[in-house]
């Protein structure tokens, strides 16, 4: 099987920092991968990097087998094909939620607001948000902003979905509903790539988990080998230390 | 019940009033008596405040206001869209567009480093100089047109601030949706931007109301040029303290209102 979305070596510098220092990552089609680490390890760098939100330093990203890193290419094609959804639910406050979910296809893709509404309807009552479309973000809670914003990114119908510790500005009580919206669309067989400190959360759905430490992918394997047995000591380190 | 704290609060309020306003008549009083003591007093009051004089040439000074007015409301929508466009062209990362860039960044220097009456002058005479045909080469027009170009480059440097102060994750998020920098700014930053400075904005437009008068040094007959006829006629300087009450009636409501509204931001952001 081809993988969606990979990486080769992939490097990443903000001036002489090094945030990733060659990371190479596989996601295959309906996979769901999970990257844990500290906070500074590289986890929403590598995120922002395959959304093309950062350009590369050296490396290469392959996404359905073209390689979409070359300095110069037009981003804008390949975002509208990757959904990404961020730690602080980036809104925007001045539209309300349905409006919100449907500027990108109506601009994008130039459908008509009448056109959307029946699937961006369905979408919002799937998701539990039906009686708040027609509110703006300030009136919403934290965990009914993310879900918008989820439910943002998948009006676009994109074929794989970065999730950038969508639940780490969010209150505990609110953790839970964003992560059901999670499990529902992990159901429907969307590719998912998750930045996440929710262990629980990785080891019940992920099908790969990744440790990464200093800008390289120190350790990966299913959530049973690295979450229950990890094998190298700072991975081992990282886990005592959080759970 | 009263509360032992609000017993407390309501003498401490009460000690404070009595104070605040014993400090008040204390001032006022002393203006007063000690104002009309002065030697020249009754010469001022006779040329400064003369009732006779202020109900002869109120009506004629409210009648020439229209024209500041009118001034005002036809100058305040193009400072807005060239203010806007401005902004806009000095955002724009192009290289081909590069000389229009250029143009915006000298366009605002020139223009917020000249002082608006050399604007005036240099445009409401030397434009009409160039032997235009009627009405174009009206002082009335060019005039305005130097108090457009003028405030324009204020107004661009505000919005300027307000796409700059929308933050980063805004553009992230447009970014990531696939849209594109144009959609962006224009559904996403501006939109932001815009409501973000309109207390500032209106700073700038209860100050163009004002600046309207320095029209009155190339022609146009509006209040302040009226007040000088007044006064030359009736040799009184009551004419502009009337002038003076009616930029007040304007200006202070305006200010307050602007005033409001940035408190009110102030308050949202919180």
């Amino acid at each position: 099987m081809t993988a969606l979305l990979e990486t080769r070596n992939l490097q990443k510098s903000f001036g002489s920092t090094p945030v990733c220092c060659g990371i190479d990552l596989a996601v295959n089609p309906g996979e769901m991968v999970c990257l844990i680490g500290a906070s500074g390890s590289g986890k929403s760098t590598l995120l922002r990097c395959l959304n093309l939100l950062e350009p590369i330093d050296d490396g290469m990203i392959l996404f359905d087998g073209h390689d979409i890193s070359v300095p110069g290419l037009d981003p804008q094609p390949i975002r509208q094909r990757i959904g990404m959804v961020f730690q602080s639910f980036n809104l925007f406050p001045h539209m309300t939620a349905a409006e919100n979910v449907m500027l990108a296809p109506r601009r994008v893709h130039g459908k008509t607001r009448e056109a959307l509404r029946p699937e961006v309807e369905t979408l919002f009552d799937r998701f539990g948000l039906a009686d708040r479309m027609a509110h703006y973000p300030d009136q919403l809670s934290g965990g009914q902003q993310q879900r918008v914003a989820i439910v943002r990114a998948l009006a676009m119908r994109p074929e794989i979905m970065l999730f950038d510790e969508i639940t780490s500005a969010l209150d505990p009580e609110l953790v839970g509903e964003v992560l059901d919206v999670l499990r529902q669309l992990r159901e429907t067989g969307m590719t998912m790539i998750l930045a996440t400190h929710e262990m629980g959360f990785a080891r019940e759905l992920a099908d790969k988990v990744c440790f990464l430490d200093a800008g390289v992918i120190h350790e990966e394997g299913t959530p049973e080998q690295l979450l229950s047995n990890p094998q190298k000591d700072r991975t081992q380190a990282f886990l005592r230390r959080i759970l | 019940m009263v509360t032992r704290r609000q017993a407390y609060e309501t003498r401490v309020r009460r000690k404070a009033n009595l104070v605040a306003g014993g400090s008040t008549v204390l001032v006022l009083a002393g203006l007063f008596i000690l104002v009309p003591l002065a030697p020249g007093w009754p010469a001022v009051k006779k040329s400064f405040f003369n009732a006779d004089v202020f109900m002869q040439t109120f009506p004629g000074l409210l009648n020439a206001f229209l024209l500041d007015v009118t001034i005002f409301a036809w100058s305040a929508p193009l400072i807005f869209a060239l203010g806007l466009l401005v902004a806009l062209a000095r955002d724009v990362r192009a290289p081909a567009a590069y000389p229009l860039r250029l143009a915006a960044i000298l366009y605002t220097d020139i223009f917020r480093g000249v002082p608006v009456i050399l604007v005036i002058y240099l445009i409401g005479f030397g434009i009409p100089g160039l032997g235009l045909p009627r009405p174009y080469n009206s002082p009335y027009i060019w005039g305005t047109v130097a108090l457009v170009l003028t405030y324009a480059a204020y107004v661009a440097e505000v919005f300027r601030a307000g796409i700059e102060g929308v933050h980063q994750s805004q553009r992230a998020a447009a970014a990531s949706l696939g849209l594109s920098n144009a959609d962006a700014m224009r559904f996403v930053i501006l939109p932001q931007a815009i409501r973000k400075v309109v207390p500032a904005n209106m700073n700038l437009f209860i100050a163009l109301q004002k600046d309207v008068a320095l029209l009155s040094f190339i022609g146009p007959v509006e209040i302040f040029r009226q007040a000088g006829v007044y006064k030359s006629l009736l040799a009184n300087f009551t004419p502009y303290v009337g002038a003076a009450l009616i930029f007040l009636a304007i200006t202070i409501p305006a200010t307050r209102y602007a005033d409001y509204l940035l408190s009110k931001q102030r308050r949202a952001r919180t």
